[in-house]
């Protein structure tokens, strides 16, 4: 991360020294800071609803149920989750709000996922092979309808706005089994540098 | 299809809310319990999301996207793909919303019904911003070392942005031009 920091900073205000336009560098860049905390702030709200209801669905049980019913995936893909732990059931809700395009719900209910994979990490300050998982499923984005662009084609009189759902959703999937492989085949790599 | 996706999410928090109160859960205090959190997630990402963001408008503001475009256009040309893809692509991985911006420029300048808008379109609904979740959800729990998960990223990305144009091309080949 220190390296992809330097070349997203460094690089851009060389590039933009050689392009002539450092003013419109600097300008972004201090903008974005108030974009950023904008929206950490609107982040809020959001975070509490999600959370709270997340809290909900954890003392109704339904957490539990859905761990039950991925259990058999998620033992074989994060084995160092320990068999008591809140993570499983919410690994399995923070990849369904993905998948159902829910991208508010995703964010809160991922950062919790991180916060129960953190608490049986031994070395605070490394990725397990677990988080590595979670990330890799969570930056495929795997999701079943995209709504989002489908309302841009329906915006621009599209005659069948949804005729991308079928080749998005086989694009997405490959690429989330991509991410399940490679964060598997990476796992043994690292092992043996490590 | 577009309606279903209307629905999801209110039939989601009904379904929690019911099956709590049908449980006897208190999900007044439950929930309230539970949105406590918010706060102190949302601000103790603030560090992450300052340099993400920042880094991420810099290269954007700087042109970098229309220098690699330019470099890369000739192998663009000869494999077929439209050039204006190229800005797309870099995005999809940094920023989600201007992403949705791209897209939008690409279907109004070219058409709906195009390939480059049905390409476009693809390579959006696939995306994922993947530097933006790395570093949120690593710096919010203080995880400095990323080890592999970086490269299942990037992988993950290069083979979406293969995948939608393998599957552009596949569903719809009467408008390749």
């Amino acid at each position: 991360m220190n390296y992809i920091f330097f070349i997203l900073i460094a690089g851009s205000l060389i590039i933009a020294v050689f392009n002539g336009n450092i003013e419109n560098v600097t300008n972004a860049m201090f903008e974005a800071c108030s974009t950023s905390v904008k929206v950490a702030f609107s982040l809020i709200g959001i975070m509490a609803f999600w959370l709270g209801i997340v809290r909900i669905a954890e003392k109704a049980g339904l957490v539990k149920l859905i761990a039950k019913l991925i259990k058999p995936i998620t033992s074989v893909l994060f084995k160092d989750i320990k068999k008591d732990s809140q993570a499983t059931g919410d690994i399995a809700l923070s990849l369904s709000a993905n998948a159902l395009g829910l991208s508010n719900a995703a964010t809160p209910i991922g950062i919790k996922v991180m916060k129960e994979l953190q608490e049986d990490n031994p070395n605070k300050d490394t990725a397990t092979d677990s988080m590595c998982m979670f990330l890799g499923m969570n930056t495929a984005g795997f999701q079943i309808i995209p709504a989002t662009v489908i309302g841009i084609l329906a915006a621009s009189g599209a005659a069948n706005p949804t005729d991308i759902v079928l080749p998005t959703l086989i694009v997405t999937t490959l690429s989330f089994i991509t991410a399940i492989i490679a964060a598997l085949i990476l796992k043994k790599i690292w092992r043996k540098y490590e | 299809m577009n309606n279903l996706s209307l629905y999801i999410l209110p039939a989601m928090i009904l379904y929690i809310l019911t099956i709590g109160i049908f449980k006897k859960v208190p999900i007044y205090e439950e929930f309230t319990e539970g949105a406590k959190d918010g706060f102190k997630v949302a601000i103790s990402i603030i560090p992450y999301l300052v340099a993400i963001i920042v880094g991420i408008s810099m290269l954007r503001a700087c042109g970098a996207i229309e220098i690699l475009t330019n470099i890369c256009g000739d192998f663009f040309n000869k494999v077929q793909v439209p050039v204006d893809i190229i800005p797309i692509m870099i995005t999809r991985s940094l920023s989600g919303s201007a992403v949705l911006g791209l897209l939008s420029d690409i279907v109004s300048q070219y058409g709906p019904e195009s390939f480059t808008a049905k390409l476009a379109a693809i390579m959006v609904g696939s995306s994922e911003t993947t530097f933006y979740v790395l570093s949120v959800y690593f710096g919010s729990v203080g995880i400095k070392k990323f080890r592999y998960a970086i490269l299942t990223g990037i992988i993950a990305d290069i083979t979406g942005i293969v995948l939608a144009i393998l599957a552009a091309r596949l569903f719809f080949p009467a408008s390749i031009l």
